[in-house]
């Protein structure tokens, strides 16, 4: 009987490795699922003057995508997420690690997606929402709960996958 | 031209793989010699060829052709000619091609070195190491060619990592692979006996050296590893349990269990089932540690870069060789025989206690690598298991172990008398508390865990003293005594040194960490650091800012460290190269931080005590190796030969 | 006033050299320094392979070893401090593993191995101890 062990354990253990072929041990949860948005007032990049908090946004559904200038991942979903708000997905920008000005000059340049985009001065709502890179995108219901996070950029097999399933059950 | 002679030169070293992992196999089953005579031309043609390959893209490094994507991608003209020659084995498809050619290499060490061997079980072990290639051959050919190209050349190439760049990295790699690879070699011997049905202490006899250079090979890789990352990190570190560095401790504690297993079964025909399943376990190991380094499975700082498609073929791989040969191992279970007894103290006693720590802290680093890896495949999300588990766990197993170390050797066979035992041990006891209490009080005083480590490093050593006293006792002269005794009390001897090393350095380092403008000075371990200012510096590759740290140390000398800030000049990447001095009681590490403006800089001063034992106790280790290795009998004309008088026989 | 002027230089100059100072911690509170590279040892750089928060030089890294530099000089006691990063991160960024249901195995693991190894020890000599046959000579 013993003599069969090494070989079933062996099995096993090629079981997990052949699993861990289709995963990414990179990709990071996100502890915020569930849980309200995290609170922040930004100023908006282009309404100086004027600030943004997610509780702003309440009574819709929205997404909070984390974005930079130099970010040439980003410019890879630009062209999706111009699709979305065309279709009236509300889309909120978040420029990670401040570059106002950069930020303003690519959003005039190349259109902008974003209902509003607010400038993360200090970093500090970066942290709060637990961003490790860019592009992300953050979806919060119509109650102010994160329901979904997205590393990388968005496309349609994703946005179908994980964010359309849940907009559905919460209507905008 | 000469990439693709290399190319074809691999191609052709794969036909001959394949001939030398069949014919003979069907010779040793039918008894026809000519077809078993084909594994040793075979297994030389194919070493032969593989170095041909190896050679042409050494060549395309040495004279910076550009036109080979490796090439291009790994190196600059302006690398140091050794850094060029290094960066043929610097990238994943190099290091692929650096392990066919060792594998290349041990076995045709074998036609050479294994002559006394039973025609059908070296025409076996030859068949095995020609499948072995042939996956491997298959491997680089199919999905890692290093001779792919470039069309067109690009001027210059890509660079090698800075940290890439130093003499540790130029022996780590060929020396790990040297012991990852040597392991196939048991692997094969283990996979014949199954096959051909003898499996006794002859078979123990035959296998063992090869095993021991193999464990000596790996030790040397490991502690190079360890070194270089000591060196070049900029802080001093040697050992992070990043699954990379987990993934080669596996093996050589198998290695370690395995050599000791081996003693029992060369000595009392013992274990046999036992040491069959280490021995390919071990080898197991050795590409499961390839997999999860090549494969993209788990996160490292040292892993190359992602592919799928390897993942899959090495796996693959992993699957049939060691499934392959486990199940061989269930048909063929070489169970039964007879049981020799043994009492509850006696060497082969504690050798099993050995085994049974061995494989627990085995199995323990094997789980915390893979345990994220676990969770995740089943949906529970992601841990990350890092250094505080790794360090919680793994030292209360190697503690009895290292204990063990300092008994067994001292053990008769068969049956011992504990109290003759502890009356030998009172000394080795009492210098090692002695010993336990001294060092660590001189260093700052009594920090538990730094007294258990001292205590147990000073018991092994009192151990190896006791040996040779007791050896003297009976009258035989020291230096005639076998050498498998000798390899065995130095390479104890090397883990005494290496355990009190890693204690006295993880309890009693110390740093400091300041802003110094010239002439400014910090104290550390009684040592005065006096900041002489840095200025410009040209390297080959490189520019640095150089540093002048004049060292005064307690005695009086003075000593002058340069460390540096270094851009290279290929990617602008940036480096810090540590200063270190080294001595026996410790080193004194400097490592140059930020420019602060002017002329200040922010400069890191280490005082990193007994360090060095840490690799001169896995260079005596390896000695230890070398020398068990080359005890006669395993040199000695076909009568079998009496184990070595051992002590306390 | 001028005349003195280069008098004075040239004592200065010759001073300077006495204004080598014991060279200050590179850090403005040293103790507190301390208390955050040992936290911050066993905290995982998130956006790194495999490297600690302490070690990281990630921009990113540096970030975090700044807000938890600002927390704890708010008072946050070490726990706190995690608890922070673990709200935003998850346990992904502990290197000690949380001790729950899903780790269990991996903590007791090591123990039970421990266990297994030495029962294998025990049952594999009694079986010795019980064989009935000859026993065997050390040489033959």
């Amino acid at each position: 009987m013993k003599r069969w062990l090494p070989l079933a354990a062996f099995a096993v253990l090629l079981g997990f490795l052949f699993a861990g072929l289709w995963l990414d041990p990179r990709e990071v949860p996100s502890p915020l699922i569930g849980r309200p948005a995290p609170a922040f007032t930004l100023p908006v990049l282009e309404r100086p003057g004027l600030t943004f908090s997610p509780a702003d946004a309440r009574g819709k559904a929205w997404l909070l995508n984390v974005w930079a200038p130099w970010c040439r991942t980003c410019r890879r979903e630009h062209a999706f997420l111009m699709e979305l708000a065309a279709a009236g997905v509300a889309i909120y920008g978040l420029n990670w690690q401040d570059q106002a000005r950069e930020a303003r000059r690519l959003l005039a340049e190349i259109g902008s997606p974003y209902a509003l985009t607010v400038d993360d001065q200090d970093g500090r709502a970066g942290i709060d929402w637990g961003v490790t890179g860019v592009p992300e995108t953050f979806l919060v219901d119509a109650d102010g709960l994160v329901r979904a996070k997205h590393s990388g950029p968005l496309n349609a097999r994703v946005y179908a996958r994980m964010f359309a399933p849940l907009l559905e059950g919460k209507g905008p | 031209m000469i990439p693709e002679l290399g190319h074809f030169a691999l191609i052709i070293a794969l036909m001959l793989a394949v001939v030398q992992g069949t014919l003979p196999f069907m010779g040793a089953r039918s008894g026809d010699a000519q077809l078993m005579a084909v594994a040793r031309p075979a297994a030389v043609g194919q070493f032969a060829f593989v170095a041909l390959a190896f050679g042409a893209l050494a060549y395309s490094f040495l004279t910076n052709d550009f036109s080979v994507k490796n090439v291009a991608r790994n190196s600059f003209s302006q690398l140091p000619a050794v850094y060029r020659l290094t960066a043929t084995w610097g990238s994943h498809e190099g290091s692929m091609l650096l392990w066919v050619l060792m594998l290349a290499g041990w076995t045709a060490a074998l036609t050479t070195f294994a002559r006394r061997l039973p025609e059908a079980t070296a025409a076996r072990v030859l068949g095995v190491l020609g499948l072995v290639s042939v996956g491997f051959l298959g491997f680089v050919l199919a999905t890692s060619n290093p001779f792919e190209r470039l069309y067109p050349g690009p001027p210059d190439g890509a660079d090698m990592n800075p940290l890439l760049q130093d003499v540790g990295m130029v022996l780590h790699p060929p020396m790990l692979y040297m012991g990852y690879v040597g392991f196939s070699v048991t692997f094969a011997f283990a996979l014949a006996g199954l096959l051909g049905g003898r499996l006794d202490a002859a078979w123990a006899r035959w296998t063992r050296p090869w095993t021991t250079v193999a464990w000596m090979f790996l030790t040397i890789g490991i502690a190079l590893g360890s070194w270089w990352a000591y060196r070049e990190l900029g802080w001093g570190g040697w050992w992070f349990w990043d699954p990379t560095e987990n993934a080669s401790l596996m093996p050589w504690l198998a290695g370690t269990a395995l050599i000791h297993a081996l003693a029992v079964m060369e000595r009392r025909g013992q274990f046999v089932s036992w040491t069959l399943f280490l021995a390919i376990a071990t080898f197991a190991l050795s590409l499961l540690g390839t997999f999860l380094i090549r494969s993209g499975v788990l996160s490292s700082v040292h892993a190359f870069a992602n592919d799928p498609a390897r993942g899959l073929y090495i796996l693959g791989l992993l699957g049939l060789v060691i499934g392959g040969s486990l199940l061989l191992y269930a048909l063929r279970f070489p169970g039964g025989g007879r049981v020799a007894t043994f009492g509850w103290v006696s060497r082969e006693s504690l050798l099993l206690g050995n085994n049974a720590l061995l494989v627990a802290a085995l199995a323990t680093v094997m789980l915390g690598t893979l345990y994220p890896l676990f969770l995740d495949a089943l949906g529970f999300g992601k841990v990350s298991v890092g250094p505080p588990y790794f360090n919680a766990v793994f030292f209360p197993l190697v503690a009895p172990l290292l204990f063990l170390a300092g008994v067994g050797p001292l053990t008769p066979w068969q049956q011992a008398g504990a109290r003759a035992l502890a009356g030998r041990l009172k000394w080795p006891f009492a210098a090692a508390l002695g010993v336990a209490i001294a060092l660590p009080l001189a260093h700052g005083g009594l920090q538990p865990l730094a007294v258990l480590g001292v205590f147990l490093g000073v018991w092994i050593l009192g151990g190896v003293l006791v040996g040779f006293a007791a050896a003297r006792r009976r009258g035989a002269r020291l230096l005639a005594l076998p050498s498998g005794f000798w390899g065995m009390q130095v390479a104890h001897a090397g883990l005494g040194v290496l355990v009190i090393g890693i204690t006295l350095v993880s309890s009693y380092a110390a740093e400091r960490d300041v802003r110094m403008n010239v002439g400014d000075h910090v104290d550390l371990a009684g040592h005065r650091f006096v900041f002489r200012g840095a200025s410009g510096h040209p390297g080959p590759n490189y520019v640095a800012d150089r540093a002048t740290v004049e060292v005064t140390a307690p005695d009086g000398t003075l000593l002058t460290l340069h460390p540096e800030k270094r851009k290279y000049n290929a990617t602008g990447a940036g480096m810090t190269e540590a200063a270190v001095h080294s001595r026996l009681s410790g080193d004194l590490y400097v490592s140059l931080g930020e420019h602060l403006g002017g002329r200040a800089w922010s400069v890191r001063v280490y005082h990193k005590p007994f360090v060095g034992w840490l690799w001169a106790g896995a260079a005596l280790m390896a000695l230890g190796g070398l020398l068990a290795a080359s005890d006669r009998r395993y040199r000695a004309p076909r009568s079998e030969r009496l184990a070595p008088a051992e002590v306390g026989a | 006033m001028r005349r003195w002027s280069r008098p004075i230089a040239l004592v200065a100059a010759l001073a300077l050299p006495a204004l080598a100072v014991e060279a200050p911690p590179n850090a403005d509170e040293p103790a507190l320094e301390q208390r955050l590279l040992a936290l911050t040892a066993d905290l995982r750089c998130v956006v790194c392979q495999n490297e600690s928060l302490a070690e990281s030089r990630a921009p990113l890294a540096k970030d975090l070893r700044d807000e938890v530099r600002g927390l704890m000089r708010q008072g946050r006691t070490d726990d706190e401090v995690v608890n922070y990063l673990k709200a935003r991160y998850g346990d992904f960024v502990l290197y000690r593993p949380p001790f729950k249901p899903v780790t269990y195995l991996l903590w007791l693991g090591p123990a039970l191995f421990l266990g297994i190894g030495g029962l294998a020890w025990f049952v594999a000599i009694r079986r010795r101890q019980r064989a009935l046959a000859t026993s065997d000579l050390p040489t033959h």
